[in-house]
């Protein structure tokens, strides 16, 4: 059975049960016991209409769990009024899912949760064990979130951009486990953008399938970083890359930009050099200057001193950091890499060693210690 | 999200407000310092922030390898180390503030006399996952 067929229902299943009159959270949990049973009966006993399947199962899933619950008799009443399980209407309202479950009343980390389970169609199991917490934890942290938003109506449009937010956090800061969070939020990703007509939403998809291209250069077999410049291009999956491109030249030709087309431009550029050596920096700092005029973000800023570095030299790269706090994350490791390539590598190995004591995660704080340390190692040659 | 370890330490950290040593406190005060922690762990719970929560032994031993074919040396305990750990709970939060404001609502914890401790916890974040836009 395919189990990516299965969670693709997920939301229309969901959504069926919610036009019916079912709370949003009671709907969610049915649909959540439906998936588990069809993983388990579907592979010896397949239904024709997967679809039809899951909302007949749901439903009844609901109605018993209603039943269930004697102090809830009323509103048994209620809903055994309604409409009796049938075919699905074809249309479905997956995208007001997507607003529900990025609410801006939920925190980010609830949001998260909250939409890999309604939308993605993962288990409580599943999405614990990506973000290394207790499934207890996760369980209680997604029945939090579905609390704050039942009393938000169904039928308001949201706001995409907390949607995009909460599809950026999945790939970006996805850990690794047994499920493939990148390809999650790639495949949530595309089917919001299938339903709803924004540059963002495809600049959005266009910035991860670009990311996602690199993903067999960018760690050795070690499982340390490789840092742009120096990845293995012919691992980077070109399939990938022209589709990026295709959906960010879409993006771009409507002429209302935004921080995520600028970010995919950036990856766009970089994809399209053949060498390190041949990358137009010229035009990426421009879109730097582009998205820091979106966003002010400092991230953007530091990355911008680093492309001024390569459009114009380390000194420019030095003069346009000089403007930026240091109190920035990464500000010593982009300080580091400027002087390096000026050629003050003693100034170098020392923001590097200083930049790995503040390195937000393992990977990075490795790699500036290797840095460093080949930088000591041969000057005292 | 990210996670923070909330460390307890027997000795080593500054002295706490309420400083009087656990054996000297009466049953029942233990029993209300012992249920306060399990409360706060099963609230974290509730609010999705709980990973995990250990207590640690005091007595313990300094291992170390001793060459190819030989067993490991084992030293200790010192008494004279200066930091030792008595437990910890890590817990999976939204922000800095957040880890913060936990670790503070745990140094509230009851004493002796079944007043807060006010004991020093050590907060530090954990090295995350490397990011994958970086750029």
């Amino acid at each position: 059975m395919d189990e990516l067929l299965l969670r693709s229902l997920t939301p229309s299943v969901l959504t069926v049960l919610v036009r019916r009159g079912a709370d949003f959270a009671a709907a969610e949990d049915a649909v959540q016991d439906a998936l588990v049973e069809a993983l388990r009966v579907w592979a010896a006993d397949p239904p024709r209409d997967a679809k039809g399947w899951l909302v007949t199962v749901a439903w009844r899933k609901f109605l018993d769990a209603t039943r269930a619950d004697a102090a809830r008799r009323r509103r048994e009443d209620r809903v055994e009024d309604e409409p009796a399980p049938g075919p699905a209407p074809a249309v479905d309202d997956t995208l007001q899912l997507y607003f529900l479950c990025a609410h801006p009343s939920l925190t980010p980390a609830s949001a998260v949760a909250l939409t890999l389970r309604a939308v993605g169609g993962l288990t409580t199991r599943q999405i614990a064990e990506a973000y290394l917490v207790p499934e207890a934890t996760m369980a209680q942290r997604i029945s939090r979130a579905k609390r704050t938003v039942s009393g938000v109506r169904f039928d308001r449009p949201g706001d995409v951009a907390t949607v995009l937010r909460v599809l950026y956090l999945v790939f970006n800061e996805g850990y690794s486990g047994d499920v493939d969070l990148a390809a999650e939020a790639i495949r949530l990703t595309r089917q919001l953008a299938a339903r709803i007509d924004h540059p963002e939403v495809a600049g959005l998809l266009a910035l991860m399938l670009l990311h996602h291209a690199r993903r067999a250069a960018r760690t050795a077999p070690d499982g340390s970083l490789v840092p742009l410049a120096e990845q293995d291009r012919g691992r980077w999956d070109t399939h990938l890359i022209a589709e990026g491109v295709g959906v960010l030249q879409a993006a771009l030709a409507r002429d209302r930009l935004g921080e995520f087309q600028a970010q995919a431009a950036i990856a766009a550029l970089h994809a399209d050099a053949p060498t390190a050596g041949e990358t137009d920096w010229v035009q990426i700092v421009e879109w730097y200057d582009e998205l820091t005029r979106l966003t002010d973000s400092p991230v953007a800023r530091l990355n911008r001193a680093v492309a001024v570095g390569e459009a114009d030299g380390p000194r420019a790269g030095l003069a346009a950091l000089a403007e930026l706090d240091t109190s920035l994350p990464r500000h010593a490791a982009v300080a580091a890499y400027l002087h390096e390539r000026d050629g003050d590598l003693e100034t170098a190995a020392r923001l590097y060693a200083e930049a790995a004591l503040k390195a937000p995660n393992l990977a990075e704080r490795d790699h500036l210690t290797r840095r460093a340390a080949r930088l000591n190692t041969d000057r005292s040659r | 999200m990210a996670k923070y370890l909330l460390l307890k330490h027997y000795r080593g950290a500054p002295a706490s407000v309420n400083d009087v040593p656990m054996d000297q406190w009466s049953p029942e005060e233990i029993s209300a310092h012992v249920q306060y922690m399990n409360d706060f762990a099963a609230r974290l719970e509730k609010t999705g922030e709980f990973v995990d929560g250990q207590a640690l032994a005091p007595e313990g031993a300094w291992v170390r390898y001793d060459g190819e074919g030989r067993p490991p040396v084992t030293d200790g305990p010192f008494a004279e180390t200066k930091d030792l750990i008595a437990g910890w709970m890590i817990i999976d939060v939204d922000s800095y503030e957040r880890a913060v404001e936990l670790a503070g609502e745990l140094s509230a914890a009851p004493g002796a006399g079944g007043k807060a401790i006010h004991e020093w916890l050590e907060v530090r974040p954990f090295l995350a996952a490397p990011p994958t836009i970086t750029e």
